[in-house]
């Protein structure tokens, strides 16, 4: 039983089940975060506060907080060991015909991750009393937030950056997990690509709005 | 044709290496990059030098043991072909040509170009195989065999373990030549009863002899001169939970 808990495999296995269960928050995220384009706050703040009260959304919120540390963990852990399996490297560079998205994902899923953290302080922390704010206002907080030019570029660029995460990171989990073959794959890539470029788009437009027609 | 050859060289597995640059004039475009060598060598012996060391035995592109990274491509340039049958046509009169070792912690150089690939027969020991009585050869036609089946395993077993596929990796993984051991069983009635017991020692092989693991990038697919497919990996994920 050892063996499964430590085998490489597993841990993608683990990791990948962890990103999938990101992946299924992101939407729910978007479509509350499409809320702020409405002038009126009330109806954002009110469903911010129905996801900082509803007991079952409490449960999911422990999840989601255990899904990123176990991400964020594996992938870490197995980077490291990657590295140490090539202790000598190349001195050509490979030129193995492969998307630049996969080759990057320690670095893409390393720029989310500090985004992760920035957004934390600005929002999650309020709302845990760590960080000083009005937690029942978030609808002032990120107006203005995104009515600041370099903090809206830096948003589309960590946005930018999760995308092309996103785009293998969907093709990988279904891989990891065994659920490809030479019929799926490609069906895949294009629910993959799909979703990598609506979500990071749709949160993309919120400071687009904010920022040129507020 | 005229070559500038960049070789790995290196004494032994203790030793620091360091490239050694080689002016080479009078290649036929015809020859194979292996003959090319042994042109080299040729060469070099005639002129009291030492000669590369390098491994290759069949030349017919089924042995396995001509891997060599070329030009920053496993088997060099060419899709599907292993270095024996690469072509010198295949490359620029007067170019430089890099040429080093698989690069891997399990692959361990013992000298230049030849590096030791024992770590693939420990995982190969550990469950590649089917466990028979002996005696007579079974009745062919008395298991039958789905012809998609056959065929997909009949592509996993023509992997000739070369180890270009740890030598693409950026991590080093082994994940497409255990696919393709663990495939072209799963995929039959007779590899079935040891199903189980197979993946799970070969996977347990892999980690312990120190490759990395897979991030899907399908470098290893790209540079397999066998074309040997990705989706054996998905395989080869589901054929290890189920066992567990």
């Amino acid at each position: 039983m050892n063996k499964i808990l430590f085998s490489a495999v597993s841990k993608k296995f683990v990791m990948a089940l962890a990103g999938l269960f990101l992946l299924l928050f992101l939407p729910v995220h978007l479509g509350i975060n499409l809320m702020l384009l409405k002038s009126d706050p009330e109806p954002f703040n009110t469903a911010a506060h129905f996801m900082a009260t509803f007991p079952l959304v409490k449960v999911v919120e422990i999840l989601l907080i255990l899904a990123i540390l176990v991400h964020v963990t594996y992938g870490i852990t197995l980077q490291i060991l990657n590295w140490c399996s090539r202790p000598v490297g190349y001195a050509v560079r490979n030129k193995s015909d492969t998307s630049a998205f996969s080759r990057f994902m320690i670095w893409t899923g390393g720029s989310v991750l500090i985004f992760l953290v920035i957004h934390f302080f600005n929002f999650y922390f309020i709302k845990l009393g760590i960080v000083e704010g009005d937690p029942e206002n978030f609808y002032a907080v990120a107006q203005q937030l995104f009515v600041i030019p370099s903090y809206a570029i830096l948003y589309w660029i960590c946005f930018l950056i999760l995308g092309f995460h996103l785009y293998h990171a969907l093709q990988s989990a279904f891989q990891t997990l065994g659920l490809s073959n030479e019929f799926w794959k490609p069906v895949i890539r294009v629910i993959s690509l799909i979703y990598a470029i609506v979500i990071p788009l749709g949160f993309a437009i919120i400071p687009f709005v904010i920022l040129l027609f507020k | 044709m005229k070559f500038k050859l960049k070789i790995w060289k290196q004494r032994d597995a203790h030793s620091r290496g360091s490239f050694v640059t080689y002016d080479l004039d009078g290649v036929a475009p015809e020859m194979s990059f292996i003959e090319m060598l042994t042109y080299l060598n040729e060469t070099l012996i005639g002129k009291g030098d030492e000669p590369v060391t390098f491994e290759h035995d069949c030349h017919e592109g089924i042995c396995g043991s001509c891997g060599m990274y070329i030009n920053g491509y496993p088997h060099g340039p060419v899709k599907g072909l292993t270095t024996c049958l690469l072509s010198m046509r295949y490359f620029k009169d007067g170019e430089t040509i890099v040429i080093e070792p698989w690069r891997a912690k399990p692959f361990p150089v013992i000298k230049d170009l030849m590096v030791d690939r024992t770590s693939f027969d420990k995982i190969q020991q550990a469950g590649g195989f089917i466990s028979i009585s002996v005696g007579a050869a079974p009745e062919a036609n008395a298991i039958p065999v789905r012809k998609h089946s056959s065929d997909l395993a009949f592509d996993a077993s023509v992997c000739i373990g070369c180890g270009a596929c740890v030598a693409a990796c950026k991590n080093a993984s082994a994940m497409l030549f255990v696919s393709a051991k663990i495939s072209q069983y799963a995929l039959l009635p007779q590899g079935r009863p040891e199903g189980k017991d197979r993946v799970r020692a070969m996977i347990a092989e892999m980690d312990k002899q120190g490759f990395g693991s897979c991030s899907n990038t399908g470098a290893c697919e790209a540079q397999c001169p066998k074309q040997i497919k990705l989706f054996n990996i998905a395989r080869l994920n589901r054929e290890y939970f189920k066992a567990y």
